[in-house]
């Protein structure tokens, strides 16, 4: 109803923030561990190829695997040292997938290796190539790779170039830092996003818990640039694409469609920063800045990481409680929980928040649904998050995703927060969604 | 270092935190204003019926997960508030085995065969309360004026009837506004409606302290304000109408506001979560849909008091509502 007056957009919920404990550090660099952990896959797509043998020693942002194919992108080496072994590692979920363990030079001056520089006056199409050498991918969590989603498909145009400085998760303070410390990096990436979607303006949409941060970003923009910074209410999960696209256009994503269909391309806040700060060098992602955080950490922070650091060494360094309870690799609404800790910080780490037992608060009592509509006022894209509670528990999957648009569901996790029979709705409709597809494929192969 | 086995769940990681029985304690809570003054205005006698529905609520909750081997739901509240809801809607001088009967069929019938909480489709305590109107016309239409000097001191002999015997009236009764209005054609002042000094059922006489209970709970975020403003508008609206057509034979709107039951159950039991729909529109359309019925029964029906079954047919149509009227879906 209010919708043509508000810059926000419908439903949406407010967890506690928790961002007050490090939204004040500066980022600091972490120390290199003694061994990295590299996944091949930190990305959406194919893993990355490895092109370096064992034993090879390898300097700082040299090339150790190759994208394989479009959608996947190359992967450098953090650090300057010898390759150990090349063989599965161990990733979030309990699994193993391919990757290398690289040996850090103890001594090493750790100097980074630059490539072909990407100039801004490079074709689109270069440009592109470029982000996509470098390793780029969403650094909001989503970790897909920012080639492809800035490529505008044929027929389509951009007119609104949207950048993402939400950050709606709470605890995480990363995208926040890099706003205040990177803007230099912030609007050289703007330039080169320009010259492959060829917008028409520029938004950096920042949520009012960042006020500092608009301002800082307000006060320097360039003269020669379309950008406007907006600042929109706190409201969870307006980090999410199509949200952010209707607190800051007021038009909705057609469902199914993409952000280029309403003409808009969102790209978050860091990995604009990324481009900004690799492509002039011709250098790749070997680190990330990572929040760390939560009432099991001693020395909480925003650390700039060498991707592949085992989480183990991470949290030795930042003084961990002994009795953690839960690590969530992202934020506590989206985030997953991580079962070891021989994983590695990747491209998508964007936070690792740690709970000792005495902070999780969450009960294990589910009670019945009382259908109190809780979860239907909190949904982001007006689902009935209980109607397909209630459908998940009779595995009537096939009703929940032709129905009641299952598949929809980007499992924001806003209904199961505010559900007071604490019932367990997103793993509901991850399970259903895993279900659907897999009938989807059965049929379409036979 | 780090030896200890990791917990993991699946995201979100965190939860609000208001549960089920945080919403039933804040619903009972919300009561007790009622409920001290029902205490307060009929005496002993309402006390007694008061506390022998909620035994009765509670114990049939416990025993009936008891013998089918359930855990008991005793503590997620729902139980209290039948039994507290059951009795508030009872008149003073009910007999005590009748209340306890109702109280047995509210919990059994009304939500204990559906499934137990979350799945009864009627508000349990109007279906304990409709049983009893079926099988006691008689017993639940006797009123007993409100604020007797000896309130306090005498137990009516109507209340200790032995089981299963005919209850004995004590010479005084009272008529309700709403049957004095309907067999007499007297009206009541709508102040003392609104204040509760008046004869009716032991709940439903201050519609000052119902509403502040139901403020309460909007408050809150534990209610949803849109009920019982579409049922209290609903009746406001038609019955305005029809007094204005013709104030000779309709009754103020003020008057059908604050008479009867219709606060009480606007704001304590069309609002039950699990009976209601979901959607802002849904509630709507079922709170117009009450509020209309509840007038119709009353001006047109046989009986002086239609909220019970009016809300009780709003909960039979709100699944079918919840089936037309679905939110829009983002993009859509």
């Amino acid at each position: 109803m209010l919708k043509f007056f508000s810059n926000t957009f419908k439903h949406g919920v407010h967890p506690p923030e928790h961002k007050e404990d490090t939204n004040k550090l500066p980022v600091r660099q972490f120390p290199f561990p003694p061994l990295i952990v590299l996944p091949m896959q930190q990305h959406i797509g194919k893993p990355a190829q490895v092109i370096v043998r064992e034993g090879q020693e390898v300097a700082r942002g040299q090339l150790l695997a190759k994208a394989d194919g479009y959608l996947s992108v190359p992967m450098h080496a953090p650090v300057s040292g010898v390759v150990r072994k090349i063989a599965n590692v161990p990733v979030i979920g309990g699994q193993k997938a391919s990757g290398i363990y690289l040996e850090t030079f103890p001594f090493s001056g750790q100097e980074v290796v630059e490539g072909l520089p990407v100039p801004l006056s490079a074709s689109p199409e270069a440009i592109l190539q470029g982000i996509q050498d470098a390793g780029i991918v969403g650094l909001g969590g989503a970790a897909f790779p920012t080639h492809v989603k800035l490529k505008i498909p044929e027929g389509k145009f951009c007119e609104h170039l949207i950048i993402n400085g939400i950050e709606c998760e709470p605890y995480l303070t990363t995208d926040h830092r890099v706003m205040l410390e990177q803007a230099d990096d912030i609007f050289t990436g703007i330039r080169y996003l320009l010259r492959v979607t060829d917008a028409k303006q520029v938004i950096i949409g920042i949520e009012a818990n960042k006020k500092d941060a608009a301002d800082h970003l307000a006060d320097r923009i360039p003269d020669d640039l379309p950008v406007k910074v907006k600042v929109v209410p706190v409201k969870y999960p307006q980090g999410a694409e199509k949200m952010l696209i209707t607190a800051l256009l007021g038009k909705e994503v057609p469902l199914g469609g993409f952000p280029i269909d309403v003409h808009a391309v969102a790209v978050n806040v860091a990995t604009t920063a990324e481009i900004g700060r690799l492509l002039p060098h011709g250098r790749g992602i070997q680190e990330r800045v990572v929040t760390i955080t939560g009432p099991g950490i001693k020395k909480k922070g925003n650390y700039l990481i060498p991707v592949g650091t085992p989480l183990r060494f991470v949290l030795e360094h930042v003084g961990a409680a002994e009795n953690l309870s839960e690590i969530y690799m992202g934020g506590p609404m989206m985030g997953i929980s991580a079962s070891d800790l021989d994983i590695s910080i990747v491209k998508g780490t964007s936070g690792i928040v740690v709970f000792g037992d005495e902070n999780v608060k969450r009960s294990d009592k589910i009670y019945p649904c009382i259908k109190c509509g809780a979860c239907v006022d909190a949904c982001p894209i007006s689902l009935n998050p209980s109607r397909l509670g209630i459908l998940a528990k009779s595995e009537a999957y096939d009703t929940m995703a032709e129905e009641y648009h299952l598949m929809d569901c980007f499992e924001c996790g806003s209904c199961s927060y505010v559900c007071p029979s604490n019932i367990p709705l997103v793993q509901y409709f991850r399970v259903a969604k895993g279900i659907v597809r897999k009938r989807k494929s059965a049929v379409a192969h036979v | 270092m780090f030896s200890k086995t990791l917990r993991i769940s699946s995201s979100p990681h965190i939860n609000k935190g208001v549960g089920v029985d945080v919403i039933m304690r804040n619903v009972i809570y919300a009561l007790l204003p009622v409920t001290v003054f029902a205490i307060y205005a009929f005496g002993i006698n309402a006390l007694l019926v008061i506390l022998t529905s909620l035994i009765a609520c509670v114990l049939t909750e416990h025993l009936l997960n008891k013998f089918s081997n359930r855990p008991s739901t005793i503590a997620d509240g729902s139980a209290v508030i039948t039994g507290l809801l059951l009795g508030l809607t009872l008149p003073p001088i009910f007999p005590l085995w009748m209340t306890f009967i109702g109280g047995v069929l509210a919990i059994a019938l009304g939500k204990f065969v559906f499934g137990g909480l979350g799945y009864n489709a009627f508000n349990p305590a109007l279906v304990g309360r409709a049983i009893l109107q079926a099988a006691f016309p008689v017993a639940i239409t006797t009123w007993h004026p409100a604020f007797l000097a000896d309130r306090f001191t005498r137990v009516s002999e109507s209340v200790l009837t032995f089981p299963f015997a005919k209850p004995v009236v004590d010479g005084i009764s009272g008529a309700t506004p709403l049957s004095a209005f309907k067999f007499d054609q007297v009206t009541t002042e709508s102040a003392d409606l609104a204040m509760g000094l008046i004869s009716g059922s032991i709940g439903e006489t201050s519609s000052v302290l119902i509403a502040l209970g139901g403020l309460y709970l909007i408050a809150r975020k534990m209610m949803n304000w849109r009920i019982p403003v579409a049922i209290l508008g609903a009746v406001y609206v038609l019955s305005g109408i029809l007094y204005w057509i013709n104030p000779e034979i309709y009754p103020s709107p003020e008057f059908m506001l604050f008479s009867g039951g219709l606060m009480l159950g606007a704001v304590f039991m069309a609002t039950d979560m699990v009976g209601s729909p979901i959607t802002p529109l849904g509630v709507v359309i079922y709170g117009i849909f009450i509020g209309l019925l509840v007038v119709v029964i009353r001006i047109w029906g046989g009986l002086p008091e239609g909220v019970m079954y009016a809300i009780l047919l709003g909960n039979s149509l709100s699944p079918h509502i919840d089936r037309l009227i679905r939110p829009k879906v983002y993009g859509t």
